[in-house]
């Protein structure tokens, strides 16, 4: 049986692929003339055709079990891409270059000067109180004045079109070796579609990646060594430290396998001790040194932040760059881009209510059943409140919880992610969709082509993280000039 | 290459090798205890004293029998040197080297644990239990030619080989033993017949029976199968030449001169060894000798080249002092190492 797109219904949403009228949005006029081409059943066997590939890639996530243990789980994708214009991308990819520039800009004023608190324009108690300010880092100057490094920035579509970003990551952030392998699996089962549908390539992240680290290394006389940190096989994240360190050729390194001297970090070899140059973390903040930050921390190496310091080696992200991944930090993201670059923001936050001012806690307390309320450093989907569909205990609890400590809460208004088609089994259907592109900076800046999107596969649900059964798409960008 | 990497790879090669050479011994106990008249053999102890895990078996089985021995060997996850446990470690291994192993390795080795402990009770019955091993046997041996057909020969390659090579080393010269321990009384004419079919099982449990028809151009005899396991130049699974393959390992490696002058020492005392000579007492007393030669040079290797918990930092860079505290068990437990054989039930 043929798709049938009279029935594909995604009313009151916007949908990715099929527009208003029922026919397809610009960007994906050749796929949906393609999938119109297939039935239902040939469909399911290009699914079962990526998932199988998967497996024998072997390309897994690690999900914590309850019994202490972990496992290993196979990556779930739907191969019904996500297609964005490229014309609209271009507008995107501007407004992401911006806004990394003012936060690292904003975070270098942050540990130096702090013009944008004395000139009020971010309030000095909220720097004060947050809890990813490392006073350890007031004073350092990081190679080239550049902080975060690798971003994340969380991108979503609301029913009118507009496009907000929701948050950035700009400590550990995760997913790219997913956007890189999803188009290896989607080439596999549509290979048809990349001799004619323009869509741009996605693989020169990994170089793009050691081009940025490189240009971070503090000896200039030799290769720099470039390492990759990890917390080991049991993280969430390992396959990805993995993967990256792979696809650069440099170590995969756990803490115990560095050590300091004289404020040098070296790895410890079959030839002897090597020096590292620059090291790729993928360790939080927390962890990173138990002479200064956790001392139980077993993950990390002691005097790395001396060695940091004194500038014997480059760490990225930045310690304390998480200072500017608060999320109450980044309700003012769109000032701090004004104060820097004297610009309006191309791309708009989701609005955001400040639950430490006074006024908008009451406005949040009166309307919790219409808000997402969330915690200013959650992730992975946990520590929110859907307000429309928790029950009255959660919205008690949260209540409580935000009149004891409003700095820790920031709320938004419930946005209706986008959906794009996605395979259920038997045929398609609309399913939530958010965008995580990643951005590198460093002596210049560099926006992945389009990045992971993740689909939320239960019906109606908007939490799209994998750790909470949520699923992935290949992200197309399509020049529809071409 | 880092230094937990390439710990990690020699693990990962010895318990892929103890995994098919426990299978070996268990099969080789199997067919001496049908070819042995009623009443005479030992039984199956002596393969529990034979890997070393004498202590932990007493404390966990009462029984002598074949079943528990052998639920011990294969089975039993409490026990370090059972095949169980050796796939466990060995894939353990495997999960942190994703970037240095081919992923084909990968995938193979988790189709080999699976297809494993779900044949696991085919290899507890009498019935079924040959074709187990020898299929256990034959998926380690496939896995060892995909790494050699495909790894780069590079330092992970070199303490692959490492690891293997000490491993069949120490694991043939427990076989040899496990003969040993199967004494036939001497001086009992009528057995003689016995004997000859005893030294064979043993060679086909190291798949050795043709090569040692071919090397040896004569019938199977107690002191050329012994001179053959032990000191055959050219049978892979011999125990001076898995030696005189680790000589060539640690050639090229840096700072090997500990490790080297531990490898000559137990190559000079297999070398010089007097074997026709031995009877089956003094044969067992070489063989206990042998391992712990190879122990020493494990230690040796370990102490040089393996990450140490007390970061041991040097005055220069690119410069090892080993130090003479012996190496700590890494955090994430990775490796058990059983004893060597220690004298045994008479």
């Amino acid at each position: 049986m043929q798709v049938d797109w009279s029935a594909y219904s995604a009313t009151g949403l916007h949908d990715e692929l099929v527009g208003p009228d029922g026919g397809p949005r610009a960007a994906g006029r050749a796929l949906m003339r393609h999938l119109s081409g297939l039935d239902q059943h040939e469909i399911g066997l290009r699914q079962q055709a990526a998932e199988l590939a998967i497996k024998s890639m072997g390309i897994t996530f690690t999900v914590y079990h309850e019994q202490g243990g972990s496992i290993d789980r196979a990556w779930p994708l739907d191969i019904i891409p996500r297609t964005i214009c490229r014309s609209e991308w271009l507008r995107i990819e501007a407004g992401l270059r911006q806004r990394v520039t003012a936060l690292n800009l904003f975070i270098d004023d942050v540990y130096h000067a702090q013009h944008i608190l004395s000139d009020g324009v971010v309030p000095r108690q909220i720097i004060a109180s947050s809890t990813h300010f490392r006073r350890e880092c007031v004073g350092i100057k990081p190679a080239l004045g550049c902080w975060a490094h690798i971003c994340g920035t969380d991108l979503v579509r609301d029913k009118d079109g507009t496009v907000y970003v929701l948050e950035d990551n700009l400590r550990v952030p995760s997913g790219v070796s997913y956007m890189l392998e999803n188009r290896q699996v989607i080439k596999r089962v549509f290979p048809e579609m990349f001799d004619s549908a323009a869509i741009l390539p996605v693989d020169d992240y990994p170089s793009r990646l050691h081009d940025m680290l490189t240009a971070l290394s503090p000896r200039r006389e030799r290769r720099a060594e470039i390492v990759v940190l990890t917390p080991g096989i049991y993280n969430s994240a390992y396959f990805e430290h993995a993967y990256l360190a792979r696809q650069m050729g440099c170590e995969l390194v756990e803490g115990r396998d560095l050590a300091v001297r004289d404020d040098r970090v070296y790895m410890h070899t079959v030839q002897g001790w090597t020096q590292v140059d620059v090291i790729y973390r993928r360790i939080d903040d927390d962890f990173l040194d138990p002479e200064v930050f956790r001392a139980d921390s077993t993950l990390g190496v002691p005097g790395l932040m001396r060695a940091w310091s004194t500038g014997n080696v480059a760490l990225a992200n930045a310690p304390g760059a998480g200072v500017a991944d608060d999320k109450l930090v980044y309700t003012y993201v769109p000032e701090m881009i004004r104060y820097y670059l004297g610009e309006d923001a191309i791309l708009p936050n989701v609005p955001s209510w400040r639950c430490f001012e006074p006024q908008q806690l009451e406005y949040v307390l009166a309307h919790l059943d219409s808000l997402v309320v969330k915690t200013i450093d959650g992730s992975g989907g946990y520590g929110m409140l859907m307000g429309p569909s928790a029950s009255q205990g959660e919205r008690a609890q949260f209540a409580a919880a935000l009149k004891h400590s409003p700095r820790g809460y920031i709320a938004q208004p419930v946005v209706m992610l986008s959906t794009v088609p996605t395979f259920t089994g038997n045929r398609l259907e609309p399913r939530h969709v958010d965008l995580r592109p990643f951005i590198l900076s460093g002596a210049r800046t560099y926006v992945t082509t389009g990045g992971l999107t993740r689909v939320a596969m239960r019906q109606g649900t908007l939490i799209v993280n994998s750790s909470q059964g949520g699923g992935s798409k290949d992200t197309w960008i399509v020049d529809t000039e071409a | 290459m880092l230094a937990r990497t390439v710990e990690n790879v020699y693990w990962l090669a010895r318990y892929l090798e103890r995994a098919e050479n426990t299978a070996r011994l268990i099969s080789v106990n199997t067919h001496l205890l049908l070819d042995l008249p009623v009443g005479i053999a030992p039984g199956w102890l002596p393969l529990v004293d034979i890997t070393g895990n004498r202590v932990l078996f007493d404390s966990a089985y009462r029984g002598t029998e074949e079943r528990d021995v052998v639920q011990f060997l294969i089975a039993d996850r409490a026990n370090p040197g059972s095949i169980v446990t050796s796939l466990e470690m060995a894939r353990e291994n495997a999960r942190t080297l994703r970037d240095v192993l081919p992923a084909e390795a990968w995938e193979e080795l988790n189709r080999f644990f699976m297809g494993f402990s779900e044949e696991l009770p085919s290899g507890l019955s009498r019935r079924t239990r040959f074709d187990f091993l020898k299929r256990s046997v034959l998926m380690s041996q496939t896995l060892t030619g995909m790494l050699e057909g495909t790894m780069s020969r590079n330092e992970a390659h070199t303490f692959m080989l490492l690891g293997r090579n000490l491993e069949r080393a120490d694991m043939s010269s427990r076989i040899i033993d496990v003969r040993s321990a199967q004494l036939l009384p001497a001086d009992v004419p009528e057995l003689r017949p016995f004997d000859a079919i005893q030294w064979m099982s043993v060679l086909r449990s190291l798949s050795g029976y043709e090569m040692y028809r071919l090397g040896r151009r004569t019938r199977v005899n107690r002191a050329d199968v012994l001179e053959f396991v032990l000191r055959d130049e050219q049978f892979p699974r011999a125990c001076l030449l898995c030696l005189r393959q680790m000589e060539l390992c640690l050639h090229g490696l840096p700072h090997s001169a500990g490790a080297r002058s531990a490898l000559a020492l137990t190559c000079g005392f297999l070398a010089a060894a007097d074997l026709g000579a031995l009877d089956q007492p003094g044969l067992h007393e070489l063989i206990d000798k042998v391992q712990l030669h190879i122990t020493a040079v494990h230690d040796e290797i370990a102490g040089t080249y393996f990450p140490r918990e007390d970061r041991p930092m040097t005055q220069r860079q690119s410069q090892f002092t080993p130090d003479a505290a012996p190496a700590a068990a890494p955090a994430t437990a990775l490796r058990a190492e059983p004893s060597p054989s220690r004298g045994r039930q008479s």
